[in-house]
């Protein structure tokens, strides 16, 4: 007899089984993608100069917050976005150094968290399980933490993959649906109970929730559209798109309701912290519904394509002979194959896929020529320029760039004492004659201030006018005597919120 | 019998006439040259028999001439070329045979593939996928008349997406597809699209050539060279459309050829497999296999 009887004197089995190793399995890939993080760290003393001041962790932490939550439906977040609005932190943390220094540090943790130097650009992490049948197996766990995928026009953008949002998140293996349903319930208790402290940060991260489910139905979307026959249009894409339609439905109901309460927080609040960080978290459960009305769209907008691909495939006339289907018999059997198995598949179909190549041979003759062939000159200028021929056009403004100073001078108003459009008009009079109708022109513009311009540009004070009812008592100009002032702007209030909505 | 002869020919009845006429008359060189000239413009794939007259001429000795299409087949057969079609559409469609100076190797083709199994596996299912997103329905390689585009992302993500599938069908297995690290040979073949990185940034704006797309795109410009798409556009990574000797080539040639492969490995396809991605009209698949001989019966 050859074959080995049991061996009873082996001693008790090392592991409890695959099934109590599958979660250590899986803890062990969730640490592991905490590492790379760590490694930031730790590597910074490698770098030429002295680093030691950065929290590396932390920038990377950052770099993945923004990333996610400037993940479009579409694209992903910019790149050259992404670094500047890392720099701030990283300002922050060593603010006697330069700026270039900062940007360094930012594009080092970016390109380290996409791992720019592997082929694969992503990471690898060694860990141990034991088989079932009881023999220990080390196997390789490949993740990514930033993706960089390709976006319109050829452009690369970068999106955080599942693992780095659950990472970040810190809900390790969990439930899209549910764990976004839990984190919003959370954040109405806290609300009722007034603790907004903790609800902007189950706001924040029923965010990300938020973010991650719209990626999974993106996802599940784009296969749909590629080809009809790869879904069961009958049944299970209409019930997903029905789910979708009444999760988003949902959701905006509920969000809803939780904006009205905290804009009810927002403005009972007597505290101004209180008032302020109900303010906050207005916008991110607006951002929210955001998010979900352009799911809502791209969820509308399934059905017509469909029925658009349907009326193409469907309705032709059959062909006479039936073909191979090259997913279905080819694609489809080899990609779960092992390599090995499936080298040979595609090795056979590339030999006779690609078709043919003419050899190229040289002639010594003609070779001789090519190496002795001295380069072409290439032109660095190109052709010259014609000298343009200029002619000055006459001047037909109606006010000249004094009087406009001298106007401007005059509406120079403080912002505690504005004054009547009346006595402004007389004083215009004595320093011109011409100058009344430029301040009447400028008040009367006041009287509706471009508060959005101001706003983007970050202005510093706005010119304003109000008529109360006064009559205007002038000999040149009639209607009303405007009040006119000036209005201060909290430009870095503005400005601040400007990078929060964008 | 003489007059019967020269009607033949004047009215353009070749078969029953012409044909033993020609076998009496000796080839001439001048007949040979012009073999060999109709078997060179095969050879240049990108060439249309609609721009050059010649071309058109020498096609249309081949369908009327019988012996001279005899020659033009055995020229190329020295040569070793296989002729798929000869037609006003497609041309001189010819191809490499197996071994021949003609064809192409994976190792001229991309420099890496030769020392790495999955850089190898990578370009291979490229080219596969790029036929099977060219060609989606059975009915589209069957039918001569249609034309097929494909742009470069659509492949990559319709890949991916296969993937994505058999990932989730892995994890709802609770299978552990992490492979072993000492045998690299045994590791699903989906998960080495699935790690590859999509695309990347690079210093000269250029697509990464050991990305996904990168890989793609140079699948699609290498079977454009060939005479097998036609660019159309630059839209999601550049856009193309199939052309005749495409359909010929993948379907008499290359289609086949993998799948004997694989049925060598033991594996029949159109199994649990394809009917989770086709999962409507099974009907056409079960004909569809009937036809293609296949030893399925479920």
């Amino acid at each position: 007899m050859d074959t080995v009887p049991p061996q009873l004197s082996a001693g008790p089995r090392p592991a409890p089984g695959p099934a109590a190793d599958e979660g250590l399995a899986r803890r062990l890939r969730a640490l592991a993608c905490t590492a790379p993080l760590h490694d930031l760290d730790a590597r910074k003393a490698n770098l030429a100069g002295e680093y030691s001041v950065y929290g590396m962790a932390e920038v990377a932490l950052a770099a993945i917050d923004l990333v996610t939550l400037n993940m479009d439906f579409d694209t992903g977040a910019d790149h050259e976005q992404i670094v500047s609005r890392l720099i701030p932190r990283i300002a922050a943390q060593a603010p006697q150094r330069p700026t270039a220094e900062h940007e360094r540090v930012a594009r080092w943790v970016l390109e380290n968290l996409i791992n720019v130097g592997s082929v694969d650009r992503g990471f690898r992490a060694v860990y141990g399980t034991f088989a079932p049948d009881g023999s220990y197996v080390r196997r390789d766990y490949d993740f990514k933490l930033i993706e960089e995928v390709p976006g319109y026009g050829g452009a690369v953008y970068l999106r955080t993959t599942d693992e780095a949002v659950n990472v970040l998140v810190g809900a390790l293996d969990t439930d899209v649906t549910s764990a976004q349903i839990a984190a919003e319930v959370k954040l109405e208790v806290l609300i009722n109970r007034g603790r907004l402290a903790d609800a902007q940060l189950a706001a924040e991260q029923a965010r990300y929730r938020t973010v991650q489910y719209s990626e999974t139905l993106r996802r599940a979307l784009e296969a749909t559209r590629r080809n009809v026959r790869a879904v069961d249009w009958l049944n299970a894409v209409p019930d997903m798109i029905a789910e979708a339609l009444d999760h988003v439905a949902d959701r905006y109901r509920h969000e809803n309701a939780i904006l009205t309460n905290i804009r009810r927080a927002r403005d009972e609040s007597e505290d101004p912290e209180h008032k302020r960080r109900a303010a906050e978290l207005v916008d991110i459960v607006k951002d929210c519904i955001r998010r979900h009305t352009q799911l809502q769209s791209r969820l509308l907008e399934a059905g017509p394509l469909f029925r658009a691909e349907q009326d193409r495939q469907a309705f032709a006339a059959p062909a006479a002979r039936a073909g191979l289907d090259l997913y279905g018999q080819l694609v489809a059997p080899v990609l779960p194959l092992p390599l090995e198995q499936a080298l040979r598949v595609t090795d056979a179909y590339f030999a006779r896929g690609t078709g043919l190549r003419t050899p190229v041979s040289v002639r010594v003759a003609d070779l001789v020529d090519i190496l002795l062939t001295p380069p072409m000159e290439r032109e660095h200028l190109g052709a010259e320029m014609p000298e343009p021929d200029l002619i000055a056009t006459p001047d037909d403004s109606r006010f000249s760039e004094e009087q406009l100073a001298s106007a401007m001078e005059l509406l120079d108003l403080p912002s505690d004492a504005p004054r009547r459009l009346s006595g402004l008009l007389a004083e215009a009079r004595r320093r011109d004659p011409d100058l009344p109708y430029l301040v009447a022109l400028l008040a009367v513009h006041a009287a509706s201030p471009p508060v959005g311009t101001a706003y983007r540009q970050g202005e510093q004070k706005l010119l304003f006018a109000v008529d109360d009812g006064t009559e205007l008592d002038d000999p040149e100009f009639g209607g009303a005597d405007l009040i006119v002032g000036t209005a201060l702007l909290d430009a870095a209030g503005m400005a601040a919120d400007r990078t929060e909505a964008a | 019998m003489t007059d019967d002869h020269a009607d033949g020919t004047a009215w353009g009845e070749p078969d029953p006439v012409a044909a033993p006429a020609g076998a009496k008359a000796a080839v001439t060189p001048a007949d040979a040259a012009d073999a060999a000239r109709l078997v060179a413009f095969g050879l240049q794939p990108k060439l249309g028999p609609a721009r050059d007259q010649e071309y058109a001429e020498l096609l249309r000795r081949y369908r009327d001439d019988p012996p001279f299409a005899r020659l033009a087949d055995a020229v190329a057969a020295g040569l070793g070329l296989v002729v798929l079609e000869v037609s006003p559409r497609a041309g001189m469609a010819v191809t490499a045979a197996e071994d021949s100076v003609f064809a192409v190797r994976m190792g001229d083709y991309a420099r890496r593939a030769s020392a790495d199994a999955g850089d190898r596996f990578l370009h291979g299912l490229a080219h596969l996928a790029v036929a099977a997103m060219a060609f989606p329905r059975p009915e589209d390689l069957a039918d001569d008349a249609y034309i097929g585009r494909v742009t470069v992302n659509g492949v990559d993500a319709f890949v991916r997406q296969a993937c994505r599938r058999l990932e989730e069908r892995a994890a709802e297995q609770g299978e552990n597809t992490d492979p072993a690290s000492d045998a690299p040979g045994l590791e699903a073949a989906w998960r080495i699209w699935a790690r590859r990185s999509a695309t990347g940034a690079t210093k000269d704006a250029r697509r990464l050539a050991g990305s996904t797309t990168g890989i793609v795109g140079k699948a699609v410009a290498f079977l454009t060279d060939s005479g097998f798409l036609q660019r159309t556009g630059d839209d999601s990574g550049g856009t193309y459309r199939t052309t005749a000797r495409y359909q010929l080539q993948v379907r008499d040639m290359a289609g086949g050829a993998a799948m004997a492969e694989l049925l060598e490995l033991g594996i029949v396809p159109v199994s649990d497999g394809t009917a989770s991605l086709l999962p409507p009209e099974d009907s056409d698949d079960l004909e569809l296999v009937a036809d293609a001989g296949l030893p399925f019966h479920s």
